[in-house]
């Protein structure tokens, strides 16, 4: 990549950030620069952010249709999934998806509860209700 | 601590060179990828992020340390901790004692980074070079300027679970004996990463990358989950870890200061050469995002044509590189 071709596009997942690039410069040497960020950059970036999004919005309405318990909501509102939930908290994976499910959710003691909690960063009160 | 910040393109390559020139040692970072031979390629399929698999364009965290011991007769102490309290408790100990630490941690719960590119990834690397109250204060290598981090966050990143997972690992040098790099050490690199990007290994270097081309030969266009899946390859080129070309573009600044200090001129048309399959890497990966974007039409057998080209370039290229230093 030339220098003049280091992508200046102003990435918004930078949110301003500059990141390092080498590229050739007229001499043909290579050397760093700094660059806004590449739309192809932005572009895979966003499109995992919004999977993770939808995830999350379509958790939150299962969970308002008594259909899941709010985990599954909070579980991709912090970015995780199944099986880095289950990772995170120590609990097998069987045993995170069944937390998922209202009844299960519950009938959850303190202790588990506050596993929970810890993985996800998040006071206990917060992991029982929707935002 | 009088300590000199500097950007680089790359976590675990900007920290290393970072904390050599902090000790007297004159390091690009460019020199610390290709001195560690820590250019790779690797599809592995059983190792899952979110569900997708990890690609790797470069040796696992850690390999770019520990490939600079022996070229620098250096020793570093890598510590790990069971407990979050034991890992501050040192931490702050060094820091105390003047030393400038490294870390492995999570991105996803760095408060400093921007939010859209917190993801559950573990191998980041920093450094850390003192504290100021509860603040830690921080040289993280892919940011322009030095950043602060609350102890409690710092905490959660180091201690963070899951693939990968840290475990608070710090790491530091004890003794860094050869202060300059000699000729001897950088050809013995490139007949590393030589082998390793030719390895007989169906998920490693070229082939590899032919490997990763078949699979994504039979996505469905019609099914929503393969735009996920060519989005990840190219967050995994590009956004996580530098990528595919990034890397080659580094390695290419590597080639030719080794052109230099071998008095080898054929390796600065290598350079040149691997310019070009970096600017390959970076077409494929813009073909990939208009897909994801959906401004052409989700063609992942096109994807994968362009894979296996770039695994036939890098093929001649390798072999080409093997014969210079041989």
């Amino acid at each position: 990549m030339d220098l003049d071709a280091v992508p200046q596009e102003g990435n918004a997942t930078l949110d301003g950030h500059a990141k390092l690039m080498y590229a050739r410069d007229a001499q043909g040497r290579v050397v760093t620069t700094r660059s806004r960020g590449w739309e192809a950059e932005e572009i895979v970036t966003s499109h995992a952010v919004d999977v993770l999004v939808e995830q999350a919005q379509a958790a939150k309405e299962r969970v308002a249709q008594g259909l899941a318990s709010p985990l599954e909501y909070w579980m991709y509102e912090r970015r995780m999934d199944v099986a880095l939930l289950s990772q995170t908290s120590g609990f097998w994976q069987w045993r995170v998806r069944r937390h998922l499910k209202p009844k299960h959710f519950a009938a959850l003691p303190a202790k588990h509860l506050a596993r929970y909690s810890e993985a996800l960063g998040l006071p206990v009160s917060t992991l029982q209700g929707l935002p | 601590m009088k300590f000199e910040h500097q950007q680089a393109a790359h976590c675990e390559s900007g920290v290393i060179s970072n904390l050599m020139r902090h000790h007297g040692v004159p390091m690009t970072e460019s020199m610390a990828l290709g001195l560690s031979s820590a250019l790779s390629f690797a599809y592995l399929p059983f190792i899952k992020l979110s569900g997708l698999p990890l690609i790797s364009y470069r040796m696992p965290p850690k390999a770019i340390i520990k490939g600079l011991l022996a070229p620098m007769a250096a020793r570093f102490r890598f510590e790990t901790f069971r407990s979050p309290e034991a890992g501050a408790q040192r931490l702050d100990a060094l820091l105390a004692d003047g030393q400038l630490v490294g870390l492995q941690t999570s991105v996803y719960w760095l408060p400093y980074f921007p939010p859209n590119m917190r993801f559950h990834f573990n191998a980041h690397n920093l450094l850390v070079y003192g504290k100021d109250g509860d603040d830690y204060l921080i040289s993280d290598p892919v940011f322009e300027e030095p950043v602060r981090c609350a102890s409690a966050d710092l905490s959660r990143a180091r201690f963070a679970k899951g693939v990968l997972a840290p475990k608070g690992l710090m790491y530091y040098p004890q003794a860094i004996e050869r202060k300059t790099v000699d000729a001897a050490s950088v050809t013995k690199a490139i007949r590393k990463t030589v082998r390793n990007m030719l390895a007989p290994i169906p998920i490693v270097g070229v082939r590899g990358m032919r490997t990763l081309a078949n699979r994504m030969q039979k996505l469905s266009p019609a099914d929503p989950r393969s735009v996920d899946f060519i989005g990840h390859v190219v967050r995994m080129q590009e956004e996580i870890g530098t990528g595919g070309a990034g890397f080659r573009f580094i390695y290419a600044g590597f080639l030719q200061e080794a052109a230099v200090l071998l008095d080898k001129p054929q390796l600065q048309q290598m350079s040149e050469r691997l310019i070009a399959i970096g600017d390959g890497w970076r077409a494929f990966a813009l073909k990939a995002a208009r897909m994801v974007k959906g401004r052409e039409p989700v063609d992942p057998a096109a994807l994968a044509g362009k894979l296996r080209e770039q695994a036939q370039q890098e093929e001649t290229f390798f072999r080409d590189l093997k014969a210079v230093v041989a």
